[in-house]
């Protein structure tokens, strides 16, 4: 059993419930266990940065001070100082407050010095911040995933979107790549559904601009929306509340403001990774999305044999010879 | 603001520059922000998803920090619309914190009452102060105290979408409150009276 | 016997005398530091000038100095001058110090008091280490006249003709199965658009037949010992499978060998060839190689069509590598540069978008000897690109990739733009951060693109994408960056992408310039002795480099280097023997423990252990003098001519102005 210290988000109880009961069902079969901070408050989404600097920081560190309280053994509570958040935006933040207070030692003294007035303080470094779907892939597995599928995803076209505060700016140097990871197509892969190549995969979902300014957001949106349908999508896979809910609940506003017809359904990867470990579309939250998947996952609910022909050798080709991709993770290789 | 000379304003100059303004913004962004480093390539504001609808591309808008036009920079929307997807911040080859920047020039602009459309800097007010009172977010009083001020016209449009999330549960109509409310009162207090200086 | 000491202390017009009171030093250090024999104290506008060195040649005769302290810049620069002034007065050259009061006094320093205070203290440890010199003589060996060039790029093949036209024996050692370097992979050549081929093979066989010239190819060098005029280099000749006196390089055996290859190397990936073959038809040598890894008789035991064919049965699978070992004076580095990966910018979709293309790839497709025939084409191998975005800086003057200036990039961005015109008549732009065409008939060439049409945009493109956001951009690559000069966002719909990627170093240097005993920048690149006085030298005597393993340069630049280190090397060999400085560290065979604790910390590979006496040993020859072993021997059993224990605590003492005679009250 891996115990991680769990930061959920005010997403999670809310907008993005279905997140939160989909992740339920996965972690006893990947042996996750999460211990949730202890009376956790917002991190402030990108929202406080920008009205004052200093209590924005300190409204995250009390998230990261109570966590180090936390994975004190002494406490009995085991001693993992890794923290785990499912939001984009939450993780962005619990990372950004650790790695800002080492760099700029006066703003974490800064911080700290408002921590004590409440009786705390965070020593930045002590914890790891990570993002679930990074648990997943690098601690738990891409191998120990498949081997948990009982129903594959075969035939469900899903585009992956990673959204933007996930691989970047990526202090910890965890991603793939800033801009084409692998991470979500690995895991989606390995639940069996056709991935489709999908280059907006870290493009913003809008943001709050959502709230404050719809026409920039809904281009975004459109952008994103369409894509996917080009490629053939039947839906997206998000790793992130704020993507899901701006994808999601404002694509009818969008396609209203644009004149445009689309439907693309976006569930949470944890929901699909249920489906596929052989959970009930009720207990992972499904049909709390507003775009509704019903469409799309009528394809899973019968057996569909595989369609998409492998890629053709590359030596069939007429054509010159494309070069190798680069795997970051495989260490650097030399072109001369 | 330094003052203008008459000679100056005679001579139809209208600004006078403000040479400390770039350091200004650098030692007021968390980290250290590189921003005196930019070569104006251009990266950030060939990145941005957004740019269209900002007043002044990000790097225009530091060549206008260098250039110490205060007024200027802490009018244009650039930061508003900066949605923080970081792609400017990993490309930059300068290493500068874009996006951070952009949180500080918000600060400024909101403390010098200087910002042209105040949508945005009353949305954050909002939600900071949902959360100076609950130690959460509170999307349902966010959302209709926001939208009744900011969007009256865009209410019709977006109500299926708001029935839809109370419907499926995706949205309380009561907030939800931290239990030491009282301790993240006291940090946040202390906080507000510090500021970052060097 | 108590030493006759002269202080010479320089204003270096107003460097020094600018922060140091010059006067007061002097007058102090008569003074203060004659009970340590100091008899004469002089102050002079410019010691290094022919008068200033006379003042202190006429002193040491008329006065009978013994000693001599130059209070003014770093010994790095002047050191030389004052010791050979000592020496024409007949002093040895060694009983003079250098007091750095320039870089480490006034030059750091702005309060005059303090700055004037702190000279003083310099000169006294001088004066206080001076005393203690031993005189010391210069040791001469002999220098061996042969010259090992490692490296057959253009800046090697220059170096090794230089050398052998002026009758030395030259070793030209090269990796790969054929000299020519990256210059034989190009079409054209900025400014003058010269066929690289056609300037370069007759080099290249001039080379391959000279009669002083012995080619090592698909060689590489493996152990260095000696010293300048005394190296002894281990080559590793690599087994080419192909008997090089049978071979008439009728290139059968290519012609049959049933295994197609992608060639990586000499192709950049975009071409194919055999698993026995010559990179390309002008290969010097003509001796094919063949690729152990992909031939199918070595792999599955079965095929030999090679053998079958080959119509003097030169093929041979029982070969192996040889060690050959090789005695030279002087070696050559030019060893080149490697082209940056352009995949891990991985915005702008190289290795993802099939139609994103590197450098050295055009360079390729542009070549009438390449792929295509020279024909441009996209990846299909048939379309020809109406439109095509030219992104410079690729992987250069970005803190995430390389940080320096690859210096080439904007001339080849320029030709490609011109190559693509002229070929294929496509709309062409160029993506520029600042247009850097700073050499003779240069930036003429950028007025020739921008009078053909091309299009410049000033921005650093933001990324190169498939995915479509108009109709007009549908199955097109997609550049989107800032037009700085516009101060807009712009998406520029293309067919093809070209990356003018930077040079780096190569990816083995570092082991490279431990092997040959040098050192690399923090970028990589071998460092050269002075940056600006000593380009090609380095700090390791008879070490050489040239070309683009010192750093990105063009053409003309490398070949100016080869040329230049070869003139270096001339000069040592025609001297016929070198002087080495006597500075060195010697062990004292009864102290030391034989724990071998210096043998590895050798930057020069100096120390030996001698088993039989259970002792180490250092060859005075090889020594640098750098003190490493000194400070490192923990039984104190090392010892540096010129810098004993004594010589060094008596230095800081004098520092610390413990030297002084007590004030009488």
């Amino acid at each position: 059993m891996n115990k991680y210290l769990f930061y959920p988000g005010c997403s999670m109880e809310s907008s993005a419930k279905a997140y939160m009961e989909s992740l339920n069902t996965i972690l006893e079969p990947l042996e996750l266990s999460f211990e949730e901070i202890e009376d956790w408050n917002c991190c402030g989404a990108t929202e406080y940065l920008g009205i004052n600097l200093i209590p924005a920081y300190s409204l995250i560190a009390r998230n990261l001070a109570l966590a180090s309280n936390q994975m004190n053994p002494m406490n009995g509570t085991g001693a993992t100082h890794t923290i785990v958040a499912p939001c984009s935006a939450c993780y962005l933040n619990l990372a950004k407050a650790d790695h800002y207070m080492q760099e700029r030692p006066s703003l974490g003294a800064k911080v700290n010095q408002a921590l004590e007035a409440g009786g705390l303080h965070y020593t930045p470094g002590t914890l790891d911040v990570r993002h679930l779907i990074d648990i997943l892939v690098y601690d738990v597995g891409v191998e120990k995933i498949r081997s948990k599928v009982v129903h594959p995803l075969t035939g469900l076209h899903v585009a992956p979107y990673m959204g933007c505060m996930l691989p970047r700016p990526d202090y910890k140097h965890r991603w793939s790549d800033h801009e084409h990871p692998t991470e979500l197509v690995d895991v989606l892969r390995a639940l069996g559904a056709d991935v489709i190549d999908y280059p907006l995969t870290t493009e913003c979902c809008g943001g709050h601009m959502t709230q404050i300014g719809p026409e920039t957001a809904f281009e975004l949106i459109r952008r994103l929306v369409a894509d996917a349908d080009d490629r053939g999508a039947d839906l997206m896979a998000t790793v992130c509340p704020m993507c899901q809910m701006n994808i999601d609940a404002y694509q009818n506003e969008m396609n209203h403001f644009f004149g445009t017809d689309y439907h693309i359904p976006v569930l949470f990867f944890t929901q699909l990774m249920g489906l596929a470990f052989g959970r009930e579309p009720e207990e992972l939250g499904i049909g709390a999305e507003l775009v509704s998947a019903r469409n799309a996952l009528a394809h899973i609910g019968v057996e569909v044999p595989v369609t998409q022909e492998p890629a053709g050798p590359r030596k069939k080709s007429e054509g010159l010879p494309m070069p190798r991709r680069l795997n970051k993770h495989e260490g650097k290789e030399v072109v001369k | 603001m330094p003052q203008m000379t008459d000679e100056r304003v005679r001579a139809g100059l209208t600004r006078e520059e403000d040479l400390s303004l770039l350091h200004e913004v650098s030692v007021k962004t968390a980290g250290v922000s590189h921003l005196e480093m930019c070569i104006q390539c251009g990266t950030c504001g060939g990145s941005c998803p957004a740019a269209r609808d900002m007043d002044h591309t990000p790097r225009m808008l530091f060549a206008m920090l260098r250039a110490g036009m205060r007024e200027e920079v802490l009018r244009s929307n650039t930061p508003w619309i900066c949605v923080s997807c970081y792609h400017c911040v990993v490309r930059c080859p300068q290493e500068v914190h874009i996006a951070d920047v952009m949180y500080t020039l918000k600060g400024m602009a909101i403390k010098a009452n200087l910002f042209s459309d105040s949508t945005a800097p009353h949305f954050s007010q909002t939600f900071v102060d949902m959360v100076e009172s609950y130690g959460r977010s509170f999307e349902f009083g966010l959302a209709s105290r926001h939208y009744l001020r900011h969007f009256p016209l865009r209410l019709p449009g977006m109500m299926p979408m708001g029935i839809g999330m109370l419907t499926k549960g995706r949205m309380a109509l009561t907030p939800k409150r931290i239990k030491k409310m009282d301790q993240l009162t006291a940090i946040l207090n202390k906080a507000k009276t510090l500021e970052l200086t060097s | 016997m108590t030493e006759r000491v002269g202080v010479y202390v320089c204003h270096c017009g107003s460097n020094i005398a600018g922060t140091v009171d010059v006067v007061d030093v002097a007058n102090w250090a008569e003074e203060k530091l004659a009970h340590l024999g100091v008899v004469v104290a002089r102050e002079y506008k410019f010691m290094c000038s022919s008068l200033g060195q006379e003042l202190i040649e006429k002193d040491i005769k008329e006065l009978g100095l013994t000693r001599v302290v130059v209070a003014a810049c770093s010994p790095h620069l002047h050191e030389k001058t004052f010791r050979t002034a000592a020496k024409n007065a007949g002093l040895n050259p060694y009983l003079v110090e250098l007091a750095s009061i320039r870089e480490q006094v006034s030059w750091v320093h702005t309060d005059k008091a303090v700055a004037t205070a702190k000279a003083k203290a310099v000169i006294s440890g001088a004066v206080s280490r001076v005393i203690r010199n031993e005189a010391l003589d210069e040791l001469k060996v002999p220098i061996n006249p042969n010259t090992m060039v490692v490296g057959g790029g253009i800046a090697g093949i220059q170096s090794a003709l230089e050398i052998a036209n002026a009758g030395f024996h030259v070793y030209l050692v090269e990796r790969e199965p054929s000299i020519g370097g990256h210059m034989a992979q190009f079409d054209k050549t900025f400014p003058t658009l010269d066929c690289s081929a056609c300037i370069l093979t007759p080099r290249m066989v001039e080379a391959g037949t000279h009669p002083n010239i012995t080619l090592l190819t698909w060689s590489e060098v493996v152990n260095v010992a000696g010293y300048v005029g005394n190296f002894h280099v281990t080559v590793k000749k690599k087994a080419r499978f192909v008997n090089e006196e049978l071979c008439t390089g009728c290139g059968i055996c290519e012609e049959k060998c049933p295994k197609k290859v992608i060639d990586d190397v000499f192709e950049a990936g975009l071409g194919y060839r055999k698993a026995v073959y010559t990179p390309f038809a002008q290969a010097v040598p003509k001796f094919p190689v063949m690729d152990k890894e992909n031939c199918t008789y070595f792999q599955k035991g079965t095929c030999k069509a090679c053998e079958k064919f080959c119509p003097t049965g030169a093929i041979d699978f029982t070969q192996e590598d040889q060690l050959l070992h090789i005695d030279v004076g002087n070696i050559i580095l030019a060893t080149g540069y490697d082209l940056f990966d352009a995949r891990q910018v991985s915005n702008y979709g190289y290795g993802r978008l099939p139609n994103v293309f590197t450098s050295i790839e055009f360079e390729r497709l542009s070549n009438a000897a390449g792929p295509t025939n020279g024909t441009i084409v996209m990846r299909d191998g048939k379309s020809t690109p109406k439109s095509v975005g030219i992104i410079h800086c690729v992987g250069s003057r970005d803190k995430n990739f390389n940080n320096y200036c690859s210096v080439i990039c904007c001339m080849q961005g320029l030709k490609f733009a011109h190559l693509v015109h002229e070929r294929t008549g496509a709309t062409v732009y160029n993506f520029y951060i600042d247009m850097r065409t700073a050499y003779k008939a240069y930036d003429e060439f950028y007025q020739r693109v921008l009078e053909e049409g091309t299009l410049f945009v000033r921005g650093k493109v933001a990324e190169v994408t498939d995915a479509a956001r108009y109709s007009n951009e549908k199955g097109k690559l997609i550049i989107q960056v800032e037009d700085t000069l516009a101060g807009k966002q712009r998406r520029i719909p293309v067919d093809m992408v070209i990356l003018s990627a930077g040079l780096q170093p190569r990816y083995d240097a570092k082991d490279v310039g431990k092997l040959f005993g040098i050192s690399c920048s923090t970028d990589g690149w071998f460092t050269e002795k002075h940056p600006k006085l000593d380009p090609v030298a380095t700090m390791t005597e008879g070490i050489y480099i040239a070309g683009c393993a010192q750093g990105p340069k063009d053409i003309p630049s490398s070949v100016a280097q080869g040329a230049a280190a070869s003139a270096r090397v001339l000069d040592k060999i025609l001297q016929k023997e070198v002087a080495l400085e006597p500075v060195r560290a010697s062990i004292d065979k009864d102290s030391c423990s034989g724990c071998r604790i210096c043998n590895g910390l050798c930057p020069f590979n100096a120390i030996s252990f001698i088993e039989d006496d259970h002792v180490s040993d250092i060859n005075p020859a090889l020594c640098q003098g750098c003190g490493t072993c000194v400070a490192a021997c923990p039984a104190g059993a090392i010892s540096g001519t010129g810098f004993s224990d004594e010589q060094i605590m008596a230095q800081i003492d004098g520092l610390l102005m413990k030297n002084l005679e007590p004030e009488i009250a």
